[in-house]
């Protein structure tokens, strides 16, 4: 009997029926028995010394649980890279917003009501509110430098190359802050067993991550903490560290009162205590050849990471090895550094650094390519790296990419070369002027460097009594379709129907760790591993003779199941062959592979209203093998629309550190009258070490249109975008020639 | 304050209700939580993201600015009232079908959405979605998903 490869075909969504019926449970449609609602007091100001808290008359304060830094348990630190960030300040306060002691109350309405009316006496101390101010370092607020990471990494000789270059361009460019806005705010929902355990449900990526920053504020083994994920209404990197704040915050006040506490943000509190994309500032020095060839790159790459360390130096580790793209430079310096400011920790966000470094480039190349003479394509295409070259951080190219076809197939497909010339012929009046630019770019996917062989992941399967398979991991489904492609990687996998398989909600009482849903990993990565423990599983059942021609695999697992009792697989990950990473140097195989892409956007600017749109958007990459065309598609158009947002409308507006538009009233994201049609192209060159041929994709999208707009709001009116997001104010600006 | 609430009674998917609450409480919460109707959603409470969306009789609102006694003596359809005897419509299958939910926080609002844009206009061209859907904000899909589901919803289906 023939079955029909569940890979590649749009088989329907698994998780659709709940989703559109309205019977998915999310954190905030849980509720337990006695349940108490808790909330978060935080500081108003960005840097200061707490004298005393006080809480004013007004509400029965000896009904309300409060808990302090004085409450914890185990340690007062957020487990994660280094361990600077407090759950609760204690005595001191580094940004606003700073949580420093928390309410519980059956009542949401006194509660916030008791909010209001604690008191805090805090003598303010000079903060540091910008990347400038930090690298000065007058005030030094983090370490002895203000800097929580800094990465050099390049090769050849720089100084002898700009001696040598027939033509050295230069450009500073600049990225804003970006708010992740997942349309379900954050929530967790903890309860002390009454063994001493702690269970905590909510709303997150990465399961573990709890876990590990439970046990650390609890000062618990591992076993006594038990994290579930409930459906998540989007993450986008936002999902990703800090709810462990907002889980310790919940139990804490769970194991305070003695019982079971909800927290869910309001849009505000979300928007402006939670991480946002950190902000970035980069330096480009570029040395050109006669023919057009990049001799040379020296790039100095700055971003924000706000008041802790968080994941900043892995955001920074990222957005460095993307800065030089996807380009072959014989010479090359990145200097990348993270600094400390007092705002609210900036963090993970769909692409983690590398669209700001991606911004910063393939905005400067435009400029270098006008400054040679030469069209946008054109510089691109003497410089793109060419299997056998070796990239940046020393890393020789093993994909078979072929960046030219893809840009081909972008500028053929958007009609890039005749609205070229034609919008410059028509742009000399009217007020509706138009143009078009492009963006040609990578993203690598899966950790970095030796990020996986430190996680060593796995996953498990194993079949049950009636048949069927369950897929046991921890990556999450947000939105992306954890569900749906595992689903059809272990079907393929186990030669079975993809109603016969489970994929068990997340929940470590019973998952093994596959790792966090982040780094565009959990198709590549974790998929693989799935394909892995089906082989195994399937192995078992052959060996043990329950697998033969007359007999399908389900009635295998049960028969196998009813003699053994159980059945179950794993499969760990192992160091990829071949693959070297220096962690010292930082150098080497940064990512097992890349998607290669090239974007268009065609965009309008009203000279009279100073708004830009984006009136048509072309993306074409190469991703390996597509899994699910629909979902696919859907990764790309949804990043392409994020990324529309934070090019052209999303603008953070800061006030004495704090989030001054912290409402999507002012703070504004894409309707569907602001996009463009958003057609998506898939070249499939399937890779050898994905499940089926695929590669990660998530991400990718992220990191091109914003230059793409750029780039054609500069050919749009003949000026020099530098900065996004290229609001009506900056429009207006570059009108009057003040970036001239 | 116990003493301010009021009975209020109405039509829930085709159901009476009587809850006693708040006149100026949000039908969003009386939804949510005392008539346990938790598949709409709140996304932002201030009116702008559509997560909360129902109908109050034929008209599409924003849950969280309806204060419940302006919902007294009306019919409210929430998500639940769609599908309830188990059957999809065609709107339902359309959004699992061309990828219109992702992390499905806006969908329950959004399939209603859609749906009250085709009551109106069986026949709505690309432009008339977008408009007509611009009030439900959608993080995941970037809109384009939904549209086509919007299409297939249209089409007489073959299946």
């Amino acid at each position: 009997m023939a079955r029909v490869p569940a890979i590649g075909r749009a088989i329907p969504r698994r998780d659709g029926r709940a989703k559109v019926t309205g019977q998915a449970r999310y954190i905030d449609d849980l509720t337990l028995p006695g349940m108490l609602h808790g909330v978060t007091v935080r500081s108003p100001v960005p840097r200061g010394i707490i004298h005393d808290i006080t809480y004013a008359p007004g509400v029965p304060w000896d009904e309300i649980t409060i808990v302090t830094a004085a409450d914890i348990p185990g340690r007062n630190v957020v487990a994660l890279i280094l361990e600077d960030q407090p759950y609760l300040a204690d005595g001191r306060v580094n940004h606003a917003e700073e949580p420093i002691l928390l309410l519980a109350h059956p009542d949401k309405h006194l509660l916030e009501e008791a909010r209001r009316l604690v008191r805090f006496e805090i003598e303010p101390l000079e903060p540091v509110l910008t990347l400038d101010d930090a690298l000065r370092a007058e005030r030094v607020i983090w370490g002895s430098d203000n800097l929580f990471k800094t990465y050099v990494v390049g090769r050849g000789d720089i100084d002898a190359a700009f001696a040598e270059a027939a033509l050295i361009v230069e450009g500073e460019y600049q990225t804003g802050a970006q708010e992740q806005l997942y349309i379900e705010p954050n929530g967790m929902l903890a309860l002390v067993e009454p063994s001493g355990g702690i269970t905590v449900w909510g709303s997150m990526q990465c399961p573990y991550y709890v876990h590990k920053a439970l046990a650390g504020v609890f000062g618990l083994p591992p076993e006594k903490i038990r994290v579930v994920q409930m459906e998540t209404g989007g993450g986008f990197g936002g999902k990703e560290e800090y709810p462990s704040i907002i889980a310790g915050h919940a139990a804490l006040l769970a194991w305070k009162a003695g019982r079971p506490v909800k927290i869910i943000y309001d849009r505000a509190e979300d928007m402006a205590a939670t991480t946002k994309r950190h902000p970035s500032r980069t330096r480009h020095r570029t040395a050109l050849t006669e023919a057009g060839r990049i001799l040379a790159m020296d790039i100095d790459f700055v971003i924000d990471g706000g008041a802790y360390c968080t994941l900043s130096p892995v955001v920074l580790s990222r957005g460095t090895i993307h800065a030089s793209g996807p380009y072959y430079a014989p010479n090359v310096r990145i200097r990348g550094r993270a600094v400390a400011t007092n705002v609210p920790p900036h963090g993970a966000f769909r692409g983690f650094g590398a669209p700001q470094s991606i911004f910063a480039l393939e905005r400067h190349m435009d400029r270098v390519a006008e400054a040679a003479g030469l069209s946008p394509d054109e510089l691109r295409r003497r410089n793109f790296i060419k299997p056998g070259q070796t990239s940046a951080v020393g890393q020789v190219m093993r994909d078979e990419v072929d960046m030219d076809a893809i840009l081909s197939r972008a500028l053929e497909l958007s009609g890039f070369h005749e609205k070229r010339r034609r919008f410059a012929a028509a742009n000399t009046s009217g007020h509706i002027r138009r143009g078009i630019g492009l963006a040609t770019f990578m993203h690598g996917a899966g950790f970095t460097g030796s990020g996986e062989d430190h996680l060593a992941s796995t996953v498990s399967v194993e079949a049950t009594a009636e048949g069927r398979v369950r897929v046991l991991s921890a990556s999450t489904e947000i939105g992306q379709g954890t569900i749906t492609i595992f689903s059809q990687i272990a079907a393929d996998a186990l030669d079975m129907a993809v109603d016969e398989i489970d994929v068990v909600q997340p929940d470590t009482s019973i998952v093994p760790n596959s790792g966090p849903t982040v780094a565009s990993r959990t198709c590549m990565v974790v998929g693989k591993l799935l394909e892995n423990a089906c082989a195994s599983l399937k192995r078992t059942l052959a060996d043990g003779g329950y697998l033969n021609a007359d007999s399908d695999v389900a009635s295998a697992c049960r028969a196998y199941v009813s003699d053994h009792g159980t059945l179950r697989a794993s499969a760990q990950y192992q160091p990829a062959e071949g693959a070297r990473w220096d962690d010292e140097k930082y150098e080497g195989d940064a990512y097992g592979s890349y998607a290669w892409a090239a974007y268009v956007a065609e965009v309008s600017v009203d000279l009279q209203t100073f708004e830009a749109r984006v009136e048509d958007f072309v993306a074409v990459q190469e991703i390996g093998r597509v899994i699910h065309p629909v979902l696919a598609t859907g990764q790309i158009e949804g990043g392409v629309a994020q990324a529309i947002g934070w090019a052209l409308y999303e603008d953070v507006v800061w006030r004495e550190g704090r989030m001054a538009n912290a409402q999507m009233t002012n703070y504004i994201m894409p309707t569907s009258a602001d996009l463009p049609p958003i057609r998506v192209f898939f070249e499939e060159v399937p890779y050898a070490h994905g499940p089926g041929g695929a590669k990660g994709i998530g991400e990718l999208p992220m990191d091109g249109p914003a230059p793409a707009i750029a780039n054609a709001i500069a050919h749009a009116l003949g000026a020099d975008v530098r900065q996004i997001p290229v609001t009506p104010e900056r429009i207006a600006e570059l009108l009057q020639g003040a970036y001239a | 304050m116990p003493e301010r609430l009021m009975r209020l009674e109405f039509n829930v998917n085709g159901t009476a209700v009587a809850v006693d609450a708040h006149p100026m409480a949000r039908l969003l919460d009386v939804l949510r939580t005392q008539l346990h109707l938790t598949g709409t959603k709140e996304g932002c409470g201030e009116g702008e993201c559509g997560a909360c969306a129902v109908t109050v009789d034929g008209s599409l609102v924003n849950s969280c600015l309806v204060p419940a006694i302006q919902a007294s003596g009306c019919r409210v359809r929430t998500i639940e009232g769609m599908a309830a005897a188990g059957d999809l419509q065609r709107i339902q299958q359309a959004f699992i079908d061309h990828g219109g939910a992702q992390c499905g926080i806006c969908t329950p609002g959004m399939v209603l959405a859609a749906a009250a844009l085709l009551e109106q206009n069986p026949n709505p061209t690309l432009s008339d979605m977008r408009q007509g859907l611009a009030g439900n904000l959608c993080r995941c899909t970037g809109y384009m998903r939904i549209f086509e589901s919007v299409v297939a919803a249209m089409r007489p289906s073959a299946s």
